[in-house]
């Protein structure tokens, strides 16, 4: 059995905004192991982002707690929820990941310079990771002289760097055509289980499910499918987005709302 | 981590942020010129009166203590000089002629002073002796008249005034050359006060005296004991004057204040548009960086991070386009024509420097704020 890296106990966030309150996400508890790679689906409005927040420290839960590596989020101050961050979490977000004025080089190495390292000896490692991505010939152009799928591969390269235990990816295939989106995710899967991350992966296209090993639905910020046999999860690949974008329209009516 | 951040930005950047300092060097220029102008002309007013040696002035009453409106008898001077507590009363007349010369060289306007040699109100020379004898025909020049006309110790100048209804010319050997003693806008010439009554011009030829009328008289006291009572004592004991110290005889001349006040506000809207100028860019600046400031903190940047890059940048630019205004400045001071009264006194161009160096993080106050209120969150679209 691995080492567990994320542990949730019975998460719940509730906004609340002109007096009405909105359960985003509701007693969610899970656990997620070195090594394994999982896919966080459900409809809009469903509290994916929400949950991804809270999991990278950047929300405070409402109740319940988030435990990475065993220690309790909710137990750090600001600073050291920052530092945590940056030590022990990879990020890959929608858009704007990249600092427009780095090369993808450097960009990789911002993770390891804000963390106190050497970047000189550690140059063999970007690169290495850029390579396998296929960026060989990028290394040194500045993200506006990539194209989108280059530059959310620079953006996970970043996020595995450091060496995190936990990788999050927010929707990182948005913006990119269905091939593109196939040759990110499965690098993205493969350094995963070779380096034995733990990794999140909010995805809003079902297809992309195929590369990881469990999928969790979320439906009114509760879990509702969780999905674990192979067969299941191929399934539900090869289903269109479309089934998914239905159900959402059918659960926005019956969300939890309280008054 | 902050250094490296915003160096990397300034130079993939470069045009924009030269751009930027090049209005930020022109702010400097036109604070710069401003400053060295006030001194300058400051200075061109008042270096005379400013580098007097005495304690009081002594002026008619009733004249807003101007020089030129000022008459003060001898009578008065000898009661002034017999007067409990002063050391030394020394009497100065003031008047204007030209130096002129043989060659087709253009004749010099200066303020042509009459003083007691060895008085208070006398200059000493740095070359050659001072002034010694009432009556002798020599002449001290500054060193500004000394340089424009090319004279030196021994050499004789030709001073011509109007007596009457003619234009007359008359020779001075020069004694001494003084530092530096500019008197409403003209270097100074001195000459004892009976060659300077004969030599003046004036409305009707052969009309002098040995101890003419003069301006002012310039008092020192023994000791700053006596010094506490000696203006009221003066004021009080000789009829028809008042007193007064040097720095608000020169304050007192006919547009100085005015013209030091209008230089000021000057300088002082330039510095407040340079604020909001340099506010504005790096304002606009951080609003658009305000996705990848969010990315920042949620990679996990700390806010003091954040924060040094945005100091950075702006001390960065700051210092750029002061130091290229400064040179320019230089640049400008030194090919101009010398009579241009600008100068750059140690005091007032370092004022102008520390606050052109200010308004830089001042103006970036409102950026650094708003860099720090970003939202991780942001970076999840939230
Ligand atoms: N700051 C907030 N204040 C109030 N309500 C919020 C806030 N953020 C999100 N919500 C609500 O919480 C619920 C969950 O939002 P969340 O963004 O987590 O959903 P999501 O699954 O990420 O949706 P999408 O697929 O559209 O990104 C939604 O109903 C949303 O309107
Ligand atoms: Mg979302």
């Amino acid at each position: 059995m691995e080492r567990t890296v994320l542990e949730t106990q019975q998460v719940t966030k509730i906004y609340r905004s002109n007096e009405i309150l909105v359960r985003a996400v509701d007693d969610v508890s899970i656990q997620v192991e070195a090594g394994e790679f999982i896919a966080l689906v459900g409809p809009s409005g469903s509290g994916k982002t929400t949950m991804l927040a809270m999991l990278a420290s950047l929300l405070v839960p409402t109740e319940g707690s988030v435990l990475i590596d065993g220690e309790p989020l909710g137990d750090m101050t600001d600073r050291q929820r920052t530092k945590f961050r940056r030590e022990k979490i990879g990020f890959t977000f929608q858009s704007n990941n990249l600092i427009p004025y780095l090369t993808s080089i450097e960009n990789v190495e911002l993770m390891l310079r804000l963390n106190g390292k050497r970047v000189k000896q550690r140059r063999g490692r970007a690169k290495e990771i850029l390579v396998r991505l296929g960026l060989d010939a990028q290394l040194n152009q500045l993200p506006s002289q990539l194209s989108a799928g280059q530059q959310q591969r620079v953006a996970i390269a970043r996020s595995l760097i450091h060496n995190p235990s936990l990788v999050l990816a927010d929707e990182p295939t948005a913006n990119l055509d269905t091939a593109r989106a196939h040759q990110v995710v499965q690098n993205f899967s493969d350094l995963i289980h070779e380096e034995r991350h733990a990794g999140i992966m909010v995805t809003h296209d079902l297809r992309m499910c195929k590369y990881v090993d469990r999928v969790i639905q979320m439906v009114d910020g509760k879990i509702s499918h969780l999905i674990t046999s192979q067969e299941e999860i191929s399934v539900l690949s090869e289903s269109s987005e479309f089934d998914i974008l239905e159900m959402g329209g059918a659960s926005m009516t019956k969300k939890d709302v309280i008054r | 981590m902050a250094l490296y951040l915003s160096v990397k930005e300034i130079w993939r950047n470069k045009g924009r942020f030269f751009l930027f300092s090049l209005v930020i060097a022109l702010i400097a220029i036109l604070v710069l010129y401003t400053a060295g102008l006030a001194s300058g002309l400051a200075s061109a007013n008042k270096e005379y009166l400013e580098k007097l040696r005495a304690d009081v002035l002594v002026f008619k009453s009733g004249v807003n203590y101007s020089t030129i409106e000022s008459r003060i008898e001898y009578d008065q001077l000898r009661r002034i000089r017999l007067l409990e507590g002063v050391a030394e009363a020394g009497p100065i007349a003031f008047s204007n002629a030209k130096i002129v010369f043989d060659s087709e060289v253009d004749s010099i306007d200066v303020s042509f002073i009459g003083v007691d040699p060895g008085k208070p109100g006398a200059p000493n020379a740095v070359l050659g002796d001072n002034l010694r004898f009432a009556h002798s025909k020599v002449v001290l020049v500054d060193q500004k008249v000394a340089e424009d006309s090319n004279v030196s110790v021994g050499d004789f100048i030709k001073l011509s005034s109007t007596q009457g209804e003619e234009d007359e010319v008359y020779e001075l050997r020069v004694v001494g050359i003084t530092d530096g003693q500019q008197y409403f806008f003209r270097p100074s010439i001195f000459v004892s006060l009976p060659v300077w009554d004969r030599y003046r011009p004036k409305a009707t030829a052969g009309v002098y005296r040995n101890k003419p009328d003069v301006n002012v008289v310039a008092v020192l006291a023994k000791d700053s004991t006596r010094l506490a009572y000696l203006p009221e004592a003066i004021s009080a004991v000789i009829d028809d004057v008042e007193t007064t110290d040097i720095q608000t005889a020169y304050e007192s001349a006919p547009g100085y204040s005015e013209q030091q006040a209008t230089l000021g506000t000057l300088q002082g809207f330039t510095l407040l548009i340079g604020t909001l100028v340099i506010g504005g860019f790096f304002q606009i600046q951080t609003l658009q960086k305000i996705p990848q400031i969010g990315m920042l903190k949620a990679i996990g940047t700390p806010d003091r991070i954040v924060a040094s890059m945005a100091i950075l940048q702006i001390i960065f630019v700051t210092i750029i386009g002061v130091l290229l205004g400064g040179l320019v400045t230089l640049g400008l001071v030194v090919g101009m024509p010398d009579n241009i009264p600008i100068q750059f006194s140690g005091s007032s161009v370092l004022t102008a420097l520390i606050a052109l160096l200010l308004i830089g993080p001042v103006g970036g106050m409102v950026s650094i704020r708003l860099a720090l209120k970003v939202e991780p969150l942001t970076a999840l679209g939230m």
